[in-house]
């Protein structure tokens, strides 16, 4: 009986205070659908909520080892925000994403901010993971590329959003601004080392249902410190720990607890017109034995990104019209270590450098083309499959 | 303005000029068709050709846990083992392992034997040999190019090939090896079994398996822990209990992507030698023949009538009879399968060979093990019926064992 008379009298007080602050005290129940903020707020023209998003598309022509599927054309994302002032102070946000059509919808974001102080707020809901810098900054019109950086996609497992809670905020110091952010969160799953990659693979280990519950009751803890300089730039360090399989069933121990350790260092600055941007990622998992050495216990990575402006002016009646050069390297070790039967080192790593060239309509909206080549080296040290190729798309925030 | 204009332009004009001459240029070339082992064999149909795709996806899928995987397997895929269809490296390697008493061998199945499931999925544990096993080998996964070839070849020539009594004299007894033959064997008309029923084996080190079929259900089974039609047994660890511990429903494959498999290993083209015409090339193969290399490694074999026309009464080149011989006791694992002695071992096709770093990680794996690293120290290894030859071979002068070499390496 007591956990329903409490549910009762909240649902009670609940409805009193939304009564309170709507003034709906005359609504019928069959009106409750009614009973909405945005409906009531919009009817007294004051907006409640913004509606915004992001669209990105892009042709393709690739070719590994000189074998080509011809060209292609992507739509790859059609991403849709809605962002809420509550109350002063307490704000929402969430973004919803359709990849590839509708082949993949994803919630990336469905939070809340309580905003104690402007260096403290408390987070909760669909967050996404700090780690890097790319996984909270991944919006397709903000990146002068096309494709996403290997080390944010293949080793941190961009876009990775959890179900979680936890603080954030920023503590300005003289012209520099420290920011933190700390979360718990359901964590990665056991896809890590049971995927059709065949490699530790983190991106496998997001399993649909962390929004509904941590698949082994022990969350996982994350965290970024970064330090702002004003018209300089940032540099991050951040962090992930928690264990991955489930180790626990029925009451009963079914597994050692297997634990998972990512570390990132980001950084984004300026030196006069070049831009500098990337992140370095560094993975320990404790991974059995048993599933094979092709499942690496360390993994590492980084990209890096060099832009260039070297033309702006006015195009075709488009004023302040940039047009950007960009250089990115990339490198990925998927398993650092060596063969148990051999003594020689397992390779399983790739290196990439792709030029691109973006013309910026404004900050919010460009075209642009890259090209990429590409050297992945399997398991054994074989000789690397090449792959290069053409892209021309765009993306807009609109 | 207009040179603002004009410098965009030139560049818009350059990148689009530069796309253009990109696909002869900018991209990756396409390998030489004799440096590489995959590929369909020329001749094939459009629809052959989409049965040879097929069958090449499910070569490369990976099997996870909730796939059918394990739980006690060795690899994840048929591609983990066979990269680029080539050899595999030693971290791929096969354990198999039984018992020798009183002259008999047993499989040891009973405690999971022949092979040992050395990997597990997240949760459970390996398999180990188990202390009753006292004779264990290691196998290393072979090329799988040009086995359609080879699955090709009549009984009867191979019959024809063997002198198990060594009625020539010449030192060498190449002798098939009989099988009993699995439930979903279904012979062809020049299929030809012994008195007891048994039929011959030709794949395999010891040339244990009938035919491609019978080859692809054992690896489906004893190397991923995968159920299909044809065996719908998962390996067991007996270490954990007698019990299968996979409840993914059975068959994990269909007999389709079994038979599809089979058809991609059918269809394979055979390597390609490079080099033919070297001076160097041509003593070498003149070398390899005067010293008996290739008594037991024949360089030529014929298909019989095949249902794949590209197939049928095809000449090819493999360097193997497929059939078993003594390699003498420094290659006896005191292990067996068959009818075949432990120092016994199924002649190797050399075609391929060259290009085995390609696949091994830059070096040499050879002999069944792959404990030779180098084409001369698997030559040196060769001691029974290849005695005489490897005599031959040491007393060759260094240009000439060069020569031979490069032969090799040209196949």
């Amino acid at each position: 009986m007591k956990p329903i008379f409490i549910l009762l009298l909240l649902s009670m007080t609940s409805q009193w205070l939304a009564a309170q602050d709507v003034d709906t005290l005359n609504l019928t129940n069959k009106d409750a659908v009614y009973q909405r903020p945005f409906i009531y707020e919009e009817q007294r023209s004051n907006l409640s909520a913004a509606v915004g998003g992001y669209l990105e598309a892009n042709t393709n022509y690739f070719s590994t080892d000189g074998i080509s599927e011809g060209y292609s054309m992507e739509m790859r994302r059609f991403n849709i925000f809605l962002y809420s002032t509550i109350k002063e102070r307490i704000k929402f946000i969430s973004e919803l994403e359709f990849g590839h059509g509708t082949e993949e919808i994803e919630l990336e974001t469905a939070l809340m901010d309580f905003e104690l102080h402007p260096s403290l707020i408390f987070r909760a809901g669909i967050l996404l993971v700090p780690i890097g810098y790319f996984n909270q900054n991944q919006d397709s019109p903000k990146w002068e590329f096309i494709d996403r950086p290997l080390v944010s996609t293949n080793l941190i497992p961009s876009t990775y959003s959890d179900v979680g809670l936890g603080l954030h905020g920023t503590i300005p110091i003289r012209d520099f601004s420290f920011t933190y952010e700390t979360y718990l969160i359901n964590g990665l799953q056991e896809g890590i080392i049971t995927n059709e990659e065949n490699r530790t693979f983190l991106r496998a280990g997001k399993g649909e249902e962390r929004f509904g519950e941590d698949n082994n009751g022990s969350p996982a803890f994350t965290t970024r410190l970064a330090l702002n300089k004003r018209k300089f730039g940032e540099i991050g360090i951040s962090g992930y720990i928690g264990n991955y399989n489930i180790f626990k069933k029925d009451g009963l121990p079914i597994d050692e607890k297997r634990s998972l350790l990512i570390g990132a260092l980001d950084y984004n600055f300026s030196i006069k017109k070049v831009k500098f941007l990337g992140e370095i990622a560094y993975i320990k998992a404790d991974i059995p034995s048993d599933v094979g050495q092709n499942f690496g216990n360390t993994q590492w990575g980084f990209h890096t990104d060099l832009i260039y402006p070297f033309w702006q002016g006015k195009l075709f009646s488009w004023q302040n019209i940039i047009l950007n050069a960009s250089l990115r390297f990339e490198y990925l070790d998927y398993n650092v270590g060596k063969f148990r039967d051999t003594d020689s080192n397992i390779s399983d790593h790739l290196y990439s450098i792709m030029p691109s060239i973006g013309l910026r309509f404004s900050p919010n909206t460009l075209l642009r083309m890259s090209y990429r080549y590409q050297w992945d080296t399997d398991l054994f040290g074989n000789p690397p499959a090449k792959t290069a190729g053409f892209q021309f798309g765009f993306a807009s925030y609109f | 303005m207009k040179n603002n204009l004009a410098k965009l332009s030139s560049l818009v004009l350059l990148a689009g000029l530069l796309s253009l001459y990109a696909c002869e240029k900018f991209l990756p070339n396409e390998p030489e068709e004799n440096e590489v082992l995959d590929g369909p064999m020329e001749g094939l149909s459009y629809a052959q050709t989409r049965l040879f795709l097929e069958g090449d996806e499910a070569f490369s899928e990976v099997f996870t846990p909730e796939k059918g995987l394990g739980a006690y397997f060795v690899t994840s895929s048929c591609f983990s083992c066979h990269s680029g269809d080539g050899k595999g490296h030693p971290s791929t390697t096969l354990t198999r392992f039984g018992r020798w008493e009183n002259g008999q061998f047993d499989p040891l199945t009973h405690l999971g034997g022949g092979q040992l499931q050395n990997r597990a999925i997240a949760g459970f544990e390996a398999e180990v040999i188990p202390s009753e096993a006292n004779g264990i080998a290691k196998f290393t996964p072979p090329a799988v190019t040009g086995l359609g070839l080879l699955a090709a070849v009549t009984d009867a020539t191979l019959l024809d090939v063997a002198d198990p009594d060594d009625m020539d004299g010449n030192g060498i007894s190449g002798r098939v090896n009989y099988i009993e033959p699995p439930d979903f064997f279904s012979p062809l008309e020049w299929n030809i079994p012994d008195e007891e029923g048994r039929y011959i084996g030709r794949f395999g080190k010891k040339a244990a398996a009938i035919d491609l079929l019978h080859q692809t259900v054992n690896a489906y089974n004893q190397d991923m822990g995968i159920t299909s039609d044809f065996d719908m047994n998962d390996p067991i660890n007996y270490a954990v209990s007698s019990q299968q511990t996979d409840l993914i429903p059975d068959p994990e494959i269909s007999a389709a992507t079994g038979q599809s498999v089979v058809f991609y290993l059918r269809t394979l083209k055979a390597p390609i030698p490079r080099d033919e015409s070297d001076a160097n090339v041509q003593l070498g193969k003149q070398l390899f023949m005067d010293i008996d290399c290739g008594k037991c490694h024949i360089p030529t074999l014929k298909t019989g009538i095949s249902d794949i026309t590209v197939l049928s009464e095809v000449e090819f080149h493999p360097y193997t009879d497929l059939l078993l011989h003594n390699m003498g006791e420094e290659l006896n694992d005191n292990y067996t399968e068959g009818l075949a002695e432990a120092a016994e071992w199924r002649t190797p096709p050399l075609w391929g060979l060259g290009l085995s770093p390609d696949a091994q990680g830059g070096e040499f794996f050879l002999m069944h093990d792959g404990r030779a690293t180098s084409i001369e120290e698997a030559i040196l290894l060769h001691g029974g019926e290849a005695s005489n030859s490897r005599t031959y071979y040491q007393e060759l002068s260094t240009s000439d064992k060069e020569a031979l070499i490069s032969f090799l390496k040209s196949l």
